[in-house]
């Protein structure tokens, strides 16, 4: 990493440049999670939870598709203990996404570590993999995917419980396919990467079988585990080091 | 707030922190070589397969059409202009499949 010019300070600028790049980076994931913050606002609401409940939801779970499959299935008074061993299911997949992003947390403090866990969600992790891919990844680069994005969602949600109604299926106008369109861009930047079409093929075989057998949150599970385990099989033990 | 509800949402909230934090409990240092590397390196792709799998692959022909339309895209062009042709061709092949 070249010096930063003498009589700067060091820090300052290279911290502003890593939050604002972080920020532009998940601002099309951002616009697109918009519409369905509304929607799941909306659809809390319609199943009898109050506005501070519904803020209070999203702002502590933070996780939209464990959000929707609850909700979808809200009954009052509402089973807690069963709504989070779903909950534990749907967002397992975080196992998998924590344990490969804290390796490229070298530059975090333990506390910057933990806080940034507790924000782990597919978009801001999937940007920070891709980040950490290319060079760096920085405190500062994964607060300035988090902060908005987050703040988004959980006013996203409050004002949908208030005027959700007036918007009709995000899918009717392709905004679900924003999410899809990201994850793509994202797999194909890591093509250069060992085993990486045995992983693709691998994952997307076992997650749709196990979808068509049983539609849910474990053919992302499945899914995440036959391709990690692909990978693993097809890799050289004696491999050099890249 | 009613005290079921609270309650539903603080254990929401705590299983999918248990989850974020699985990582953790991974001692640093471990799987720096040999499969368990190259496992551990699948992983951003494995997931992300397997989150766009089912919709891909499973959901109907207007949405694997957008699918490759995209990957196409991907492989020449900034995430943008990725997204851009993703929501345009899977809002396009849609409302072309409604009217078939």
């Amino acid at each position: 990493m070249p010096n930063p010019p003498a009589g700067n300070p060091p820090h300052e600028p290279a911290v502003f440049a890593d939050f604002r790049d972080g920020v532009v980076t998940i601002l099309p994931a951002m616009a697109a999670s918009t519409p369905f913050a509304f929607l799941l606002g909306a659809l809390a609401t319609d199943k009898g939870l109050s506005t501070l409940e519904t803020g209070l939801m999203s702002a502590l779970v933070f996780a939209g598709s464990a959000q929707f499959i609850v909700l979808d299935t809200w009954q009052s008074p509402a089973p807690w203990l069963l709504i989070g061993l779903v909950t534990f299911v749907v967002n397992f997949r975080h196992v998998f996404m924590s344990a490969s992003v804290l390796r490229h947390m070298g530059a975090f403090s333990p506390g910057a570590r933990c806080a940034a866990l507790l924000f782990l969600a597919d978009e801001n992790w999937a940007f920070a993999e891709a980040r950490a891919a290319r060079g760096r990844l920085t405190p500062a680069y994964y607060a300035g995917l988090v902060t908005f994005f987050y703040l988004n969602w959980v006013v996203s949600a409050v004002a949908g419980a208030y005027v959700g109604r007036l918007i009709r299926d995000p899918r009717a106008y392709g905004f679900d396919f924003a999410f899809i369109a990201i994850f793509i861009g994202l797999i194909v930047g890591f093509r250069n990467r060992p085993g990486f079409a045995v992983t693709v093929i691998a994952s997307a075989g076992a997650a749709t079988l196990v979808h068509l057998l049983h539609p849910g949150p474990l053919s992302i599970v499945a899914g995440a585990a036959a391709g990690i385990m692909a990978a693993a099989v097809v890799a050289d033990p004696a491999e050099a080091p890249r | 707030m009613s005290p079921e509800t609270v309650a539903a949402i603080a254990t929401m909230s705590l299983a999918t922190i248990a989850t974020r934090f699985a990582g953790l409990i991974v001692p640093a240092g471990f799987a720096r070589r040999g499969r368990l590397k190259a496992a551990f390196e699948a992983m951003p792709v494995a997931v992300l397969s397997a989150i766009i799998a089912p919709t891909v692959l499973a959901t109907g022909w207007p949405e694997t059409a957008a699918a490759v339309i995209t990957l196409i895209v991907a492989w020449r062009f900034p995430l943008l202009a990725v997204v851009i042709t993703g929501v345009v061709a899977a809002a396009g092949l849609r409302a072309l499949a409604a009217m078939l």
